[in-house]
C-alpha cells in the first residue's frame, strides 16, 4: 500500500485517541446495577450524598448504570469502570472477580449477610380472584395452567424461579433430585413464552394477558400490583421459597485508582444502616436488618419458610454448572 | 472491473482503493478477524461440539429458513409495492411511499412490542386469530412475520429505481408485437428487474438473519422451537462462554456469507445474460 495512505490512517487514529483521555476531578461513584433496583437506588443515592457532604464536606456524584444482570456484569469485565457493583446474582459478581482480578474471589465475605443489604423471595402473581386456584409449587403443574417465567439460561431473576421450584420438589416428603427434575421438566411444559429477561416476562403476563402465574421476584410483585392496580393481580406466597440475594461489592482495583475506595466503601456500607434499610423495605426489598427500617414497611412482608441457594445447592459456582450451563438440567429438560 | 487497465479522465485509483481497504478493515475486517481470532482458542472437535448441538442446529434451521422465507415474500410483495408506487399515480402516493421506509428507522425493538401486542391472543388481530387456531405471537410465525416487517423496504428501494428507468414503451413494444400480458412479464420486464429484485432479496436475507431485536418479543423462545440463532450467542455471553458464542457467530458469518455470495454471482448472471436495450446493468 502507498505510504500517504498509511500515514492517513495514522493520523485519524491519533485524532481518535486524543479524545479518549479527558480526565474528572470531581468525586463521582458509578454504580452498576441491575434492573428492578432503578427506583431504589434514585431514592437512596440523594440521601448517602447528603451524608458523605454531611460527614467528610465532599461533593459526592452517583451515577447510575441499570440493565440486565448478565449484560452488566460483561460491561465492567470489558473495562466499564465501576466503582460498586450492585448486581442480581453472586454469580455475576464471582465472573467480574475470576475474569478481571479487579477484587478478590472471596468478596462476598466482606460484607454482612453474604454481601446483601437487602433480599427478596419469588412469589407468584396471579389474575384477580386467583381464578386457576393457585395456593402452591404443586399447583403450576396442573393441566391448564399457564406459567410465565424468563428464561433462566439469559435472565438472573429467572434462575431464582428455577431453583426456588427446585427446592420445593426437593424438600416434599420423599423428594430427591431426580423428584425434582421431573418436577421441573413438567413446570417448563406448562411454560408458553421464555422472555429473555424479568422485565420481559412481566410485560407478556401484565400487558400480552398471556399466562395464569408469573413468577417473580416479591418486589417485583408488589411493584406490579400497586403499578396496575390491585383490582387486576394478587400476590399469591407458596409454602416454600428461596432467598434471593442480590449481592454488593466495591471493585477494589477501579475504586483505587480513580481514588474512591473510601466513599465507595462508604456508600455501601450505608446501605445497611437504618437509612439504607429504610428505603429498601420501602421499596419492598426485604431488609438484611428489619428492625432498622420501618416496621409499617416490615409488616408488608408476609411470612415464608425460606431456604437459600448456599444451604441447598451448595453455592452458585456449583449450581450454575450442573444446572444452568450447556448441557446442564435445564437444557436436558429440552433436548432430552 | 474488466475496463480497469483503460484511460481515466479523473484520477484516484490508489487513493479511492487505499480508502477502501482501510475503511473496511476498520469497520468490517477488523471486528470480524476479532471474532475468528476468539474461535481459533477452540479445538476442531470443541468448535464442533458447540455449534452442532441439537439446541444450536435448531435455531440455524429456523434463522436461516425464516430469513428465505422472509425474503421471498418481500421480494414477491416488495415488487408489488414498487409497481403500484411507480406506474400509478394515486392520492396518498407519497405518504405510502414514505412509510416504506419506516421499519428503517424504527427501533427494532418497537417494531417487536408492537407486533407482539398486535398478534397476541388479546391483541387487535391476535384476538381474530387464535379463534381460527392460528397463533402467530410466541410461534416461528411470529419470528416470520417480524422479518417479512423489517425486510421490506430493501426490496422496494432496490426495484424501485429500476422500474422508475423502465420504458412503458418496451411493454408497448412487446404488446404490438403480440405478446400476452404474460410474455411482456416474462421477457420483457423481469429480465431487466431481476438482478436488483436479487440484490433485494439479498439484502433482506441478510438484515434478517441478524436480527435480534424485533424477533425476540415475539418469538417466545421456546427450546428447539421457537429460538432464532442470535439468542444462541446471547445465551452464551450469559455464560461468560465468549468463545462459544463467537463460535456460532462465525458459522453464522460462513453461512450468510456463502449464501450471499451465491445470489451475488446469481445476480452478476442474470445482470450479464438478461441485458436489454435499456443499456443498465446494475
Amino acid at each position: 500500500m502507498s505510504s500517504s495512505l498509511i500515514r492517513g490512517s495514522l493520523l485519524a487514529f491519533t485524532f481518535a485517541a486524543s479524545f479518549a483521555g479527558a480526565a474528572h476531578a470531581e468525586t463521582t461513584l458509578l454504580n452498576v446495577s441491575y434492573d428492578p433496583t432503578r427506583e431504589l437506588y434514585q431514592d437512596f443515592n440523594p440521601q448517602f450524598a447528603k451524608y458523605w457532604k454531611d460527614k467528610t464536606g465532599q461533593d459526592v456524584t452517583i451515577k447510575q448504570s441499570h440493565g440486565g444482570s448478565g449484560k452488566q456484569a460483561r460491561a465492567v469485565i470489558d473495562g466499564l469502570e465501576a466503582d460498586v457493583v450492585t448486581l442480581a446474582l453472586a454469580y455475576d459478581v464471582d465472573a467480574i472477580a475470576a475474569k478481571t482480578g479487579k477484587f478478590p474471589a472471596d468478596w462476598q465475605k466482606r460484607l454482612a449477610n453474604n454481601s446483601s443489604p437487602y433480599t427478596s423471595t419469588i412469589v407468584f402473581l396471579v389474575r384477580k380472584g386467583n381464578p386457576k386456584g393457585i395456593k402452591d409449587w404443586g399447583d403450576l403443574v396442573k393441566p391448564g395452567v399457564e406459567v410465565i417465567t424468563p428464561n433462566p439460561k439469559t435472565s438472573g431473576g429467572a434462575r431464582w424461579n428455577y431453583l426456588a421450584a427446585w427446592g420445593y420438589a426437593l424438600q416434599q416428603p420423599g423428594g430427591n433430585e431426580a423428584k425434582a427434575k421431573a418436577f421441573i421438566t413438567d413446570l417448563f411444559k406448562h411454560v408458553p413464552v421464555l422472555d429473555s429477561g424479568a422485565r420481559g416476562a412481566t410485560n407478556t403476563f401484565v400487558q400480552r394477558g398471556i399466562g395464569d402465574v408469573l413468577l417473580a421476584w416479591e418486589n417485583e410483585a408488589f411493584l406490579s400490583v400497586n403499578e396496575l392496580g390491585p383490582d387486576k393481580f394478587e400476590v399469591v406466597v407458596p409454602s416454600v421459597t428461596i432467598v434471593a440475594e442480590p449481592p454488593v461489592t466495591v471493585v477494589d482495583a477501579v475504586a483505587t485508582k480513580r481514588g474512591t475506595a473510601e466513599v465507595a466503601k462508604a456508600y455501601l456500607d450505608y446501605l445497611y444502616s437504618p437509612a439504607g434499610q429504610k428505603i429498601a423495605a420501602r421499596h419492598y426489598c426485604r431488609p438484611a436488618k428489619p428492625e432498622l427500617a420501618d416496621p409499617t414497611d416490615v409488616a408488608r412482608f408476609p411470612k415464608v419458610k425460606t431456604f437459600t441457594i448456599d444451604g441447598l445447592f451448595g453455592g452458585w459456582a456449583k449450581t450454575q454448572k450442573a444446572h444452568f450451563d450447556d448441557g446442564g438440567v435445564f437444557d436436558q429438560i429440552f433436548t432430552k | 472491473m474488466s475496463a480497469s487497465r483503460t484511460f481515466r479522465v479523473l484520477p484516484g485509483f490508489r487513493l479511492t482503493l487505499g480508502y477502501t481497504l482501510a475503511y473496511l478493515s476498520l469497520i468490517v475486517l477488523l471486528p470480524l478477524g476479532a471474532v475468528f481470532l476468539k474461535t481459533a482458542t477452540l479445538s476442531l472437535a470443541e468448535f464442533w461440539t458447540v455449534v452442532s448441538a441439537p439446541r444450536v442446529v435448531a435455531t440455524y434451521k429456523l434463522s436461516f429458513g425464516m430469513s428465505l422465507a422472509a425474503a421471498a415474500i418481500n421480494a414477491v410483495f416488495g415488487l408489488m409495492l414498487a409497481w403500484a408506487l411507480v406506474r400509478y399515480a394515486f392520492p396518498g402516493k407519497h405518504l405510502i411511499d414514505a412509510l416504506i421506509d419506516l421499519p428503517f428507522a424504527l427501533p427494532t425493538a418497537v417494531a417487536g412490542i408492537a407486533l407482539t401486542a398486535l398478534y397476541a391472543k388479546n391483541g387487535w388481530l391476535g384476538q381474530y386469530l387464535e379463534p381460527q387456531g392460528i397463533q402467530v405471537a410466541f410461534r416461528p410465525l411470529g419470528v416470520l412475520i417480524a422479518l417479512v416487517f423489517i425486510g421490506l423496504p430493501f426490496v422496494v428501494r432496490t426495484v424501485q429505481p429500476i422500474l422508475e428507468d423502465l420504458d412503458t414503451e418496451l411493454e408497448e413494444a412487446a404488446a404490438s408485437l403480440g405478446a400476452h400480458r404474460w410474455q411482456t412479464f416474462r421477457h420483457v420486464i423481469l429480465p431487466v428487474l431481476l438482478p436488483a429484485l436479487l440484490t433485494g432479496f439479498a439484502l433482506a436475507f441478510a438484515r434478517a438473519v441478524g436480527e435480534y431485536g424485533s424477533v425476540i418479543f415475539i418469538a417466545g423462545n421456546i427450546p428447539m422451537v421457537s429460538e432464532i440463532t442470535p439468542l444462541m450467542i446471547i445465551t452464551k455471553l450469559e455464560q461468560y462462554d465468549y468463545t462459544g458464542a463467537t463460535a456460532i457467530a462465525v458459522v453464522m458469518l460462513v453461512v450468510s456469507f456463502a449464501l450471499l455470495l451465491l445470489i451475488n454471482s446469481l445476480q452478476a448472471w442474470t445482470a450479464s445474460s438478461g441485458k436489454t436495450g435499456t443499456g443498465r446493468d446494475r
